[in-house]
């Protein structure tokens, strides 16, 4: 009954898969690729290339650069979540007045879309009559061009990227601290444990199912962090900011049109992903947990 | 319980108490100051705007409002965003709802590849099936139509709608199916009438995650949307601040107009998107 649904299901993901995977390897670009104008059909002209778009990608230096920084941006933006989000998850996990209403300020910037929080930072890191610099201006200090340095730029992509990306951490921390049994912090707390020992030896172990597929879904999708960077910066300047996906996008869609170099360079972004959920695979069964 | 808690609240001393409070309130300041920025700014005339002054409340005036709704395109967009939304929502949890029941139900030959293809797709960076997809609609004719980008999204939500609606009938014992078929249902119909019902939490994250999935989405909407009749509220919105002029005016009032009913709808829902999206990755 079901078989059909899934076919069709395989098919919706399956097919352009692997036609990506067959563009890749030709040189299609916009010019030979086969269209209709009006009554007319233009054949397709692309040829198979073999691995040669492969080849290009791997020993351009724009891959290393481009590599080097998305693997910083990763890094740098799912520690920031995780250890913000863990903090706060932490502080909100006790008897407290206003707690609610914390919780709902601090769920805010999940709660707007990205695509608007990314216009939002824009104008706030405008470097003209944006506030921030405003603020720093009433105190003394000179403005900074945030968008358009690129030490800067790659800062205000980080900053926004955290700020919008804490709220999900924080909430789905605070589930895994709510699971945790309130009698192992009390028993430790009879038995002389420390805070910390309490935080090393309960609450890091009882928060791994959780922490361990957040993690891995927090890393694949500010590697793949498209709005943010598209919109804040749009890759600038000259490139500064431009991560993996937006690159892969650019050359698909601006400029003339390289489909297949695109294709090439999404497969091997898939890749790179594929490869990084393995490891982490293998780190947590290494420590006994069956994901 | 409540002793507990009590003995925790009195037990903590003022000054940690003020600490607390304190790192909280800093945190919520920094979570809530841009969109707080945005509403303020979204009600300052044009030239205060671009005066750089950092009052809260300066001529206060609804002009961007008005011009927004009346002289651009953003109710056309708006209905856009509502339309493909809405589709894909609908499309998205009829498919991913079967599928999800199939692969919780039926162990077939494959089986194991089929969970990890629908968890890999997650992974997929836009980069990937953007171009196949778009030589595809355009083959079909199907750019700056709806269809082809609902189809486009369709790829990514289906896949992890499917994952997440298999955790969910997981969860609801075979024994139902059981006897349903015992008391003569059609598998169809047991799936239809019996176990759909009891998924119903499971659907509503699913329909919730796919709304939102299309109603954000920037990569698609750009490429595959050519003609500003077509566009969605995400490709739109760029428009208001272009590379040769920015429009703050239209552009934060046009963002309050978004934000506000996304964000009520969605601090109603997210207790149930977080369980939703970490019960299917634990469960599976």
């Amino acid at each position: 009954m079901t078989a059909p649904v899934v076919v069709v299901t395989l098919v919706l993901v399956g097919y352009p898969l692997l036609r990506g995977a067959y563009l890749s390897l030709t040189d299609a670009t916009e010019a030979n690729m086969g269209r209709t104008i009006g009554m007319n059909v233009i054949p397709s002209t692309y040829e198979f290339v073999g691995l040669a778009n492969y080849a290009d990608i791997l020993t351009s230096s724009t891959f290393v650069t481009r590599l080097t920084w998305t693997v910083v941006w990763t890094i740098v933006c799912v520690v920031l979540h995780v250890g913000i989000g863990l903090g706060m998850a932490m502080l909100l996990d006790r008897p407290m007045r206003f707690r609610s209403l914390y919780r709902v300020l601090l769920v805010l910037p999940w709660a707007v879309p990205a695509f608007v929080s990314a216009f939002i930072w824009r104008y706030l890191l405008n470097g003209e009559f944006g506030v921030v610099n405003a603020m720093l201006r009433a105190v003394g200090l000179a403005g900074i061009s945030w968008l358009d340095d690129p030490f800067w730029a790659k800062v205000s992509v980080i900053a926004c990227n955290v700020w919008l990306g804490v709220p999900f951490m924080m909430l789905a921390l605070l589930g895994g601290l709510q699971s945790i049994p309130r009698e192992l912090h009390e028993a430790a707390e009879v038995d002389g444990a420390t805070p910390w020992q309490r935080f090393r030896h309960i609450t890091v172990p009882g928060l791994r199912p959780v922490s361990s597929t957040v993690v891995l879904l927090g890393t694949i999708w500010t590697f793949n962090q498209f709005p943010v960077i598209f919109l804040l910066t749009r890759g600038g300047p000259g490139g500064a900011t431009e991560i993996l996906v937006t690159y892969a996008y650019r050359q698909a869609f601006e400029g003339i049109r390289d489909y297949s170099g695109s294709a090439a360079w999404g497969l091997v972004i898939l890749a790179l992903l594929v490869v990084l959920a393995g490891v982490y695979r293998r780190a947590l069964k290494q420590q006994g947990e069956a994901w | 319980m409540s002793r507990v808690v009590h003995r925790t609240r009195d037990s903590r001393s003022p000054a940690k108490s003020v600490a607390l409070h304190l790192t909280l309130i800093a945190a919520s300041v920094v979570s809530v100051f841009p969109v707080a920025w945005l509403v303020l700014t979204s009600l300052k005339p044009r030239q205060v705007i671009e005066t750089a002054s950092v009052g809260l409340f300066e001529q206060p005036t609804l002009a961007n409002y008005t011009q927004v709704l009346g002289q651009t395109k953003f109710l056309t967009w708006a209905a856009n965003s509502v339309i493909v939304s809405l589709a894909t929502a609908v499309l998205g949890v009829l498919l991913s709802a079967t599928t999800g029941y199939a692969v919780s139900r039926f162990r077939f030959p494959g089986f194991r590849s089929v969970m990890w293809m629908l968890l890999i797709t997650q992974m997929f960076p836009v980069a990937i099936l953007i171009v196949p997809i778009y030589n595809l609609m355009a083959g079909l004719g199907l750019i700056n139509q709806f269809p082809g980008l609902v189809v486009a999204y369709l790829t990514s939500t289906v896949p992890f709608c499917a994952w997440m609606m298999k955790g969910y009938f997981d969860t609801v014992p075979v024994t139902i199916d059981e006897a349903g078929r015992v008391d003569g249902l059609t598998p169809f119909g047991t799936f239809w009438r019996l176990i759909l019902p009891l998924a119903k939490p499971g659907l509503a994250v699913a329909a919730f995650y796919s709304f939102l999935t299309a109603w954000a989405e920037v990569a698609y909407a750009t490429a595959f949307m050519t003609g500003d009749e077509r566009y969605t509220l995400a490709v739109g919105l760029s428009q208001f601040v272009g590379q040769h002029k920015a429009e703050w005016g239209l552009l934060t009032a046009a963002s309050v107009l978004i934000a506000i009913p996304a964000a009520a709808v969605f601090l109603l829902v997210q207790r149930h998107l977080v369980t939703g999206l970490t019960a299917g990755a634990t469960k599976a």
